[in-house]
């Protein structure tokens, strides 16, 4: 899929320059292009560096399981169709609570388990259960609450207030996993009708 | 509102520093560990980042959005930040590229610069996570999680245009 869209970019943007004319400004891009990803990384670099210590502090004391904890009563909510005791839960809450902190690195392997704990409880292999599809769902609206890459960038082209979007984006992402939870919350009341 | 935005990555340091020393970890050295990670993650992403700046450069610079754009007629919205919205779910380094550009081109305090901040904030690469999550337990029938996933980013991406004319 990436690799389609990075030949798609490129056979696109090389072509349609040749035709109009514009092929001169594609030969400075890809002279100067590799100093600008240069640049990129040396841009995010301290500030990545800077908060991934810090959430690690936050990963070692247990503060992300604590967190964790707290976001187990909404989850049981979301997925009435798991087990009560089952360790799905536990990942599922491990999971949404790291990709919270901005914890990506932390997030995904205890995603990964808990798509391993679910398919244990699925009885048609091959299909995805309600449970996964709301996880999927809420995990890909992906909730953070410090966007590292994004103020790093923002630092590095002297915003005067780098942290003024995280509000409107928490905001954005709430909007966002309510409403992709909405949807799927009324495909499974119709799906249950036909039943 | 100002002060809340302000607040918030002092208070979030605070917390994790305080409840650090309270269960009795070596702070220090846990901070120095992590930080390691992080620049080992940063140094393996460099070739994405790489490929990304190179595709999206070149696609941006042919401005072929400018002639497409000129064919819908007077639409007064940035160009960019439609290429980035359509990327966002498959490639988040592809849409940090076109965030990149974005910050060079109008500043990251412009209209667009905060625009395209809240969006990349916004999603996660709903594709992308998909694909890895039912790939790992070989999951082939899933049903509306990606049409859900996807309808989830565009409610995310309307409310990112919204909140953005809202708030600042």
């Amino acid at each position: 899929m990436v690799s389609f869209i990075w030949v798609f970019l490129i056979g696109i943007g090389i072509i349609y320059a040749l035709i109009s004319g514009n092929i001169s400004i594609i030969n400075e891009s890809i002279l100067t292009n590799a100093t600008e990803a240069l640049d990129l990384i040396l841009n995010l670099l301290p500030t990545i560096v800077l908060w991934t210590g810090i959430l690690k502090i936050a990963e070692e004391s247990g503060l992300l399981d604590l967190f964790a904890k707290l976001l187990n009563p909404i989850l049981c909510k979301l997925f009435p169709d798991i087990p009560k005791d089952n360790k799905a839960l536990g990942y599922i809450s491990s999971n949404i609570a790291a990709n919270m902190l901005g914890l990506g690195s932390a997030a995904t392997p205890a995603g990964l388990k808990a798509m391993d704990e679910l398919q244990k409880i699925n009885p048609k292999k091959d299909t995805a259960t309600n449970s996964m599809i709301t996880f999927l769902i809420l995990n890909t609206a992906g909730v953070t609450l410090i966007p590292t890459t994004i103020l790093a960038l923002r630092v590095a082209y002297k915003s005067v207030n780098p942290g003024e979007i995280i509000i409107p984006a928490i905001i954005a992402t709430t909007i966002s996993s309510i409403s992709g939870l909405t949807l799927d919350y009324f495909i499974r009341k119709k799906k249950n009708k036909w039943k | 509102m100002e002060i809340i935005s302000k607040i918030i990555l002092p208070i979030f340091v605070l917390i994790i520093i305080i409840y650090g020393v309270k269960k009795k970890i070596n702070v220090y050295d846990t901070f120095l560990e992590g930080a390691k990670e992080g620049l080992v993650t940063t140094f393996n992403i460099f070739p994405a980042i790489i490929a990304m700046i190179f595709a999206i450069n070149i696609f941006l610079d042919s401005n072929i959005l400018g002639y497409l754009v000129s064919l819908l007629g007077n639409i007064k919205i940035p160009l960019e930040i439609i290429p980035m919205a359509l990327l966002r779910p498959i490639s988040g380094t592809a849409s940090l590229a076109i965030m990149n550009d974005i910050f060079k081109s109008f500043g990251p305090d412009s209209f667009i610069g905060r625009l395209a901040s809240v969006l990349q904030g916004c999603t996660d690469t709903t594709i992308y996570v998909i694909a890895l999550y039912f790939g790992s337990i070989k999951i082939t029938k899933i049903k509306h999680a990606l049409w859900g996933g996807l309808f989830a980013d565009l409610m995310g991406i309307i409310a990112a245009i919204i909140l953005t004319k809202l708030f600042f």
